[in-house]
């Protein structure tokens, strides 16, 4: 199980574009690769034992979707043969599948939201998220001119990270503190957010700072854009800010020594489908209520 | 020589058509429909002549009518130019392609006229009164009147005494009407059996005692006899009290279950599959239903947490109840309305099992609104386009929890989700008896004689609809869904069966 941990981390290590859930997928195919059980009860249990220890170390809702996920797609095939070796062989082959179809999900879409950049576009986004690097990258690749508004984003800054990112593509870029959303609101034409993870009511699980940023886009009547790739899609439903469970929303070592949570800083929130204009997914372009549909079709 | 035969032969099938015509006239329920036809044929009998005479207006005349078809006017500029080019192109190819093509517009607009589209009550409407008296005389069951004046917005819904029972207003023909169905219709129209839940389990329990009391008459076969048995008792429960959604699904559960009997099995046999199956759907779709919502209810209810209830839902207090025992600690405010004053029975219920309640009026919502952290609806039935159907009063509390912000759940089993679409409440309701408005205080009656004014109506609505956008979650034993997703669940249940 430690092994499984440290293979996970040094995943994220290595590679520092991946988005934590296929981090995660892959150690779990690694996991299952060199699990010793004897049935296909065990192998389960042994694979959600392993998900749950991902949780604990990385508490971000993309690793608990993706890792339900996963356990569902490789138990979709019929389990019926009597050899374990050749189920497992199965199992195997389905999680390499499962992993090859996530890693293009970012490709798809930034294909499917470049479109949606106009020229001379003012765009406004949170924090650093790499599908909306990806779909940022496309669009300057496809010819565009536009600008980008950052927040910083704090307690971690990671505002500064995603405008050095977009210098880099030679992109002009402004960062702006958090408090500043609503002065800049007027400014921009539209906003892009990346999630975490995107929840059964349509709504998405967010870095802090993204409710009061869609709260301000409905005030202004500008459109408010959200990318993510379709294993971030989670079975919660949470009604308020309150609603999201305590593993979401603050940090696993958190969790492990705060005496007090009140006293913590989430670093979440939840934002309600309402605020949200439209979803990008490699599953097309949605509307909040589609998603619903999406995941009952994943799902049930 | 040959003019003669052909007169002669548009002759009867001219005659043919006619009577035809005239059987079916009452089937077509569109006016397009109506004139198309004879006007398609008219045509017909005339491009034959006018073949021999070699004159062309015919011709132009009906493309011009087959644009019109189908009978979808939106399709009209697409198909209409399309289609009259391929079928012009056939009229110009000898005879006999004219003729199937004219038999198929003939067939294609007899067919889409007949396909009929389920009717809302429409008390207003003298044709459509005569129809359902014609039916109710046919099938021996009395016909109940209306009572008192109705306002002119619900003119046509039905709107009956409950003063004098049932058994004084109409003569139930015992013989045709089987006792027990007999007993369920009272129970209705006094207001003995209510709530959706209880009536529909009292509906099948009636019909489990038909089935039982039934025996195949000679050269009948049961499958189909049976559910001609049926039709007389649901008219019969119709008249006692409008048929509700979740009774209407119960229903057509039953009539698919008889009608998918083998014919091989023998009566015995059928009688038990059948009772079997009454069963499992009650159990299924009631009981078990309950449990699971519950599970997924009790998630959602945290410590410290003070509930809103209206009315008396029968799910809402299990799920309730529920809670409290797993050790939840909430409270609960009952909200109440006049004139059915439900409240008191889901008050009673659940102080007897020991959960701190209040008690308010409606009118006292938006005081007691900010103090509340989450609303429970039950439902009545939820519609095709995600409106909730409930009991009156509803949607008020929704609105106000919506503009205080707080979260409104709708607690609701799948066996009640209605393929109607519905956007006001006044296209289809129930109206109760307004004499339950009048109330005697302090020794004074005031509108104890309300008919004999004029211009003073009164009325007793008993369901609202609530809008999709005031409800945040739908609870159903399938999981939790957003109120848009109604769609998707019928979609998937259709599939399922």
């Amino acid at each position: 199980m430690n092994k499984l941990v440290e293979y996970f981390r040094t995943q994220m290590s290595q590679d520092p574009d991946v988005a934590s859930a296929v981090a995660a997928i892959r150690s779990l195919l690694e996991f299952l690769k060199r699990d010793q059980s004897e049935t296909i009860l065990g192998l389960r249990e042994n694979l959600t034992k392993a998900i749950g220890r991902l949780q604990e170390a990385d508490s971000s809702v993309a690793v608990s979707s993706g890792g339900e996920l996963f356990l569902r797609f490789i138990s979709l095939t019929s389990l019926e043969n009597p050899d374990l070796s050749q189920c497992r062989n199965m199992m195997i082959e389905r999680g390499e599948l499962f992993l090859k179809k996530i890693s293009l999900s970012r490709g798809k879409v930034a294909k499917l939201c470049h479109t949606f950049i106009k020229d001379g576009a003012k765009i406004l986004t949170h924090s650093s998220s790499r599908v909306v690097l990806k779909v940022l990258e496309s669009a300057a690749a496809d010819k565009k001119r536009f600008t980008v508004y950052v927040t910083e984003s704090q307690p971690d800054s990671a505002g500064k990270h995603m405008a050095d990112k977009l210098r880099k593509l030679n992109i002009p870029v402004t960062i702006v503190l958090d408090a500043a959303v609503g002065y800049i609101m007027e400014k921009v034409d539209m906003v892009i957010v990346g999630a975490e993870g995107v929840v059964e009511s349509g709504g998405i699980i967010n870095k802090i700072g993204t409710y009061q940023m869609a709260v301000c886009s409905k005030a202004h009547n500008k459109p408010f854009y959200v990318v993510a790739e379709s294993f971030k899609f989670v079975r919660l439903y949470p009604l308020n800010q309150q609603d999201v469970p305590h593993r979401f929303k603050y940090k696993a070592d958190t969790l492990k020594t705060a005496e007090d949570l009140n006293q913590e800083h989430p670093i979440i929130d939840y934002t309600p489908p309402s605020l949200i204009t439209l979803l990008f997914t490699d599953l097309g372009v949605l509307t909040p209520s589609a998603v619903s549909d999406e995941l009952i079709k994943l799902y049930l | 020589m040959f003019k003669m035969v052909n007169l002669s032969f548009n002759a009867v099938s001219f005659l043919s058509v006619c009577v035809l015509y005239s059987v079916l006239y009452h089937r077509f329920d569109s006016q397009e429909a109506r004139i198309q036809m004879p006007l398609a044929f008219l045509l017909w009998v005339t491009h034959n002549n006018a073949e021999m005479t070699t004159v062309d207006p015919p011709n132009i005349a009906m493309t011009s009518i087959m644009g019109n078809w189908p009978c979808n006017s939106a399709k009209k500029a697409n198909t209409g130019h399309i289609g009259t080019k391929s079928i012009q192109s056939l009229i110009m190819v000898p005879e006999v392609s004219e003729y199937i093509v004219m038999a198929f517009c003939f067939l294609f607009n007899l067919l889409s006229a007949v396909k009929r589209l389920p009717e809302h009550i429409q008390v207003d409407d003298p044709a459509v009164v005569r129809k359902l008296a014609k039916k109710l005389e046919r099938q021996q069951i009395p016909l109940r009147s209306d009572y008192g004046y109705k306002v002119s917005l619900f003119s046509h819904l039905h709107q009956y005494s409950r003063k004098a029972p049932l058994t004084q207003q109409i003569s139930i023909p015992a013989t045709v009407i089987h006792p027990s169905i007999v007993r369920l219709g009272l129970q209705y129209s006094q207001g003995i059996v209510a709530g959706s839940n209880a009536r529909s389990v009292a509906l099948l329990h009636a019909f489990k005692q038909v089935i039982q009391d039934y025996s195949t008459p000679p050269n009948e076969e049961l499958a189909r006899d049976l559910v001609n048995k049926l039709k007389p008792y649901i008219s019969f429960l119709n008249q006692c009290r409008p048929l509700s959604a979740s009774m209407g699904n119960a229903i057509k559960y039953i009539k698919k279950e008889i009608s998918n009997i083998p014919s091989q099995y023998k009566e015995e046999e059928a009688k038990k599959k059948l009772l079997s199956c009454v069963d499992s759907y009650v159990n299924e779709k009631i009981t078990l239903a309950a449990k699971g919502i519950s599970k997924y209810a009790i998630d959602k209810i945290s410590d410290g947490d003070v509930i809103l209830v209206y009315g008396c839902s029968s799910l809402v207090n299990h799920i309730l109840c529920e809670a409290f025992e797993k050790q939840r600690k909430f409270r609960v405010i009952v909200v109440d309305s006049r004139p059915r004053l439900e409240g008191r029975e889901a008050l009673r219920r659940l102080v007897n099992r020991g959960i701190r309640c209040t008690y308010v009026l409606i009118s006292a919502v938006s005081y007691v609104l900010p103090e509340v952290s989450k609303v429970f609806l039950g439902a009545h039935a939820l519609l095709a386009n995600g409106y909730v159907m409930s009991r009156v009063g509803t949607s008020q509390i929704a609105l106000v929890a919506k503009a205080y912000n707080v979260p409104v759940l709708v607690c609701c089993e799948t066996y009640k989700f209605c393929e109607r679409v519905q956007t006001d409440s006044f296209v289809s309701n129930e109206l109760d008896d307004p004499d339950d408005l009048i109330v005697t205080r302090k020794g004074k009656t005031h509108l104890a004689d309300w008919q004999s004014e004029t211009s003073l109506g009164l009325l007793n609505l008993v369901y609202d609809v609530t809008p999709p956008d005031f409800v945040d979650l739908v609870i159903t034993e399938l999981g939790m869904i957003p109120c848009t997703s109604v769609p998707v669940v019928l979609r998937v249940k259709n599939v399922d069966q």
